[in-house]
């Protein structure tokens, strides 16, 4: 047979395909179980510094011991009961996902699985922060983050972004120590429960009556800005955690 | 016919794959702002130009001419997936940082010109150091351009303090321009010239 006849290449080139995947499917199996203990440890730590919790040094599963992981059935507005099958595979098989009608997706995401994961921190017995995921569009990208609410489920105590695309510099400044600083104090709904907080363009008049719900913008990055409140107005909103969040309230589960 | 140490020792300063046959700028421009990030970047290029060089050599005599680029390109690319499965699981924050250019090394101009240059030519024990001394060039220069840039661009080395910045109450004021990738040019540059004025046997012949 002849080095470069069609039954040979076709023979060479099979050989090699099937080698190659094997060795493939080997390395990807084999290191599945260190690469997602990674990335949960880097969830966890991300989780931990939203909440200004983190501390350089010691090890996350230490430092994570004091958070609970709880599952919200959002369309119920509840905890959900996690003894219920499917209910902890619910977030990650992608199962009950709903599409968001397009006049309520101010996130831009589309569709949202109806079961989501929060964390609860409870230092000495006492109930301190809840850890929200929210994510939605900015200018190019998905952004996905937290948000860490005080004890009277109101003020926003950590907000941050663990992945996104924005533009370094930019719309990347979502990422800046210093304006993640800015949010924590500030209030999510008034007085009334209407939901209030915002990113602004420019500099919050620190006088005026609404400044507790507005944050600072950041120059370059309107659009950016522009998505985070759109982002929050959906989830922290009456078709995300809002009934959740006020049914909460109500029940005392988590009182200060 | 070279000699195994000839193989291993000349891509250093004789045939240096950056610096003589400017093969794999694209990646020396990227990861070079740390040391940290050279050094497994280094390594990954230097195991997978060794590995795919022995490989492609193995089964030379067996590979269809018609399809040999594609050959080398599927054994190199496997290679790579396998370093960056490694890496996710046991380096993962380095492997954070390095996030695209892992990936790129099936692209870095240097592991297939080995393969299709020597290694389709020449026995697999021989292909393999051949690979490992490219490598070996490839990380000589990234290691040069990395320490200007993480010493005079950050006042670091390995991510070690040694010229405490005006920033953080110290005398020293960085150069803005090394931390960015556009620096890397100048530097290979100076280092190209230095090694052209040493070995004026590298020049290229004009017209």
């Amino acid at each position: 047979m002849s080095k470069d006849s069609t039954l040979r290449l076709l023979a060479v080139a099979f050989c090699l395909c099937l080698v190659c995947s094997i060795l493939v499917s080997v390395a990807a199996v084999g290191l599945k179980g260190r690469q997602e203990n990674n990335k949960n440890r880097e969830k966890r730590r991300n989780i931990l510094q939203i909440a200004n919790l983190y501390e350089p040094g010691t090890s996350v599963e230490e430092q994570f011991k004091k958070v609970q992981t709880r599952i919200i059935d959002l369309e119920k507005g509840r905890f959900a009961d996690p003894s219920i099958s499917g209910v902890n595979a619910a977030e990650k098989d992608g199962k009950d996902r709903s599409i968001i009608p397009a006049d309520k997706d101010s996130a831009g995401i589309q569709s949202r699985s109806r079961f989501v994961e929060a964390y609860l921190v409870m230092e000495k017995g006492r109930f301190t922060q809840i850890i929200l995921p929210v994510y939605g569009k900015g200018l190019w990208s998905t952004m996905y983050g937290f948000i860490a609410l005080g004890p009277d489920l109101s003020t926003v105590s950590g907000f941050g972004f663990y992945e996104h695309g924005e533009t370094p510099g930019l719309g990347g400044e979502i990422d800046n120590p210093a304006w993640r600083g800015k949010w924590p104090g500030k209030g999510v709904y008034d007085q009334a429960g209407n939901l209030r907080i915002e990113v602004v363009k420019g500099v919050v008049d620190a006088k005026s009556p609404d400044a507790e719900y507005k944050v600072d913008g950041i120059s370059g990055a309107t659009l950016t800005a522009r998505g985070v409140s759109n982002l929050l107005s959906y989830w922290l909103g009456e078709n995300g955690y809002q009934p959740f969040l006020h049914n909460l309230r109500k029940s005392g589960e988590v009182a200060p | 016919m070279s000699t195994p140490r000839e193989v291993l020792l000349d891509p250093l300063f004789q045939k240096n794959p950056i610096a003589l046959q400017i093969l794999g700028i694209c990646s020396a421009l990227a990861v070079t702002s740390k040391l940290e990030t050279v050094t497994v970047m280094a390594l990954a290029v230097t195991v997978v130009t060794a590995f795919s060089s022995f490989s492609v050599s193995l089964i030379r005599r067996q590979t269809p001419g018609s399809i040999r680029i594609i050959v080398q390109m599927t054994i190199i690319a496997t290679l790579v997936i396998i370093v960056d499965q490694f890496l996710k699981a046991y380096a993962f924050s380095i492997s954070k940082q390095l996030s695209v250019f892992v990936g790129l090394i099936i692209t870095n101009c240097i592991v297939l010109g080995r393969a299709e240059a020597f290694a389709m030519k020449n026995p697999p024990g021989l292909s393999f150091l051949d690979g490992i001394g490219n490598g070996l060039g490839y990380s000589l220069v990234l290691f040069i351009v990395g320490f200007f840039r993480e010493l005079f661009g950050a006042g670091k080395l390995f991510g070690i303090t040694l010229l405490k910045l005006v920033g953080d109450g110290g005398w020293y004021v960085p150069n803005g321009l090394l931390p960015l990738p556009p620096s890397a040019f100048f530097l290979i540059g100076l280092i190209i010239w230095a090694l052209r004025s040493w070995k004026p046997n590298q020049v290229e012949k004009e017209g």
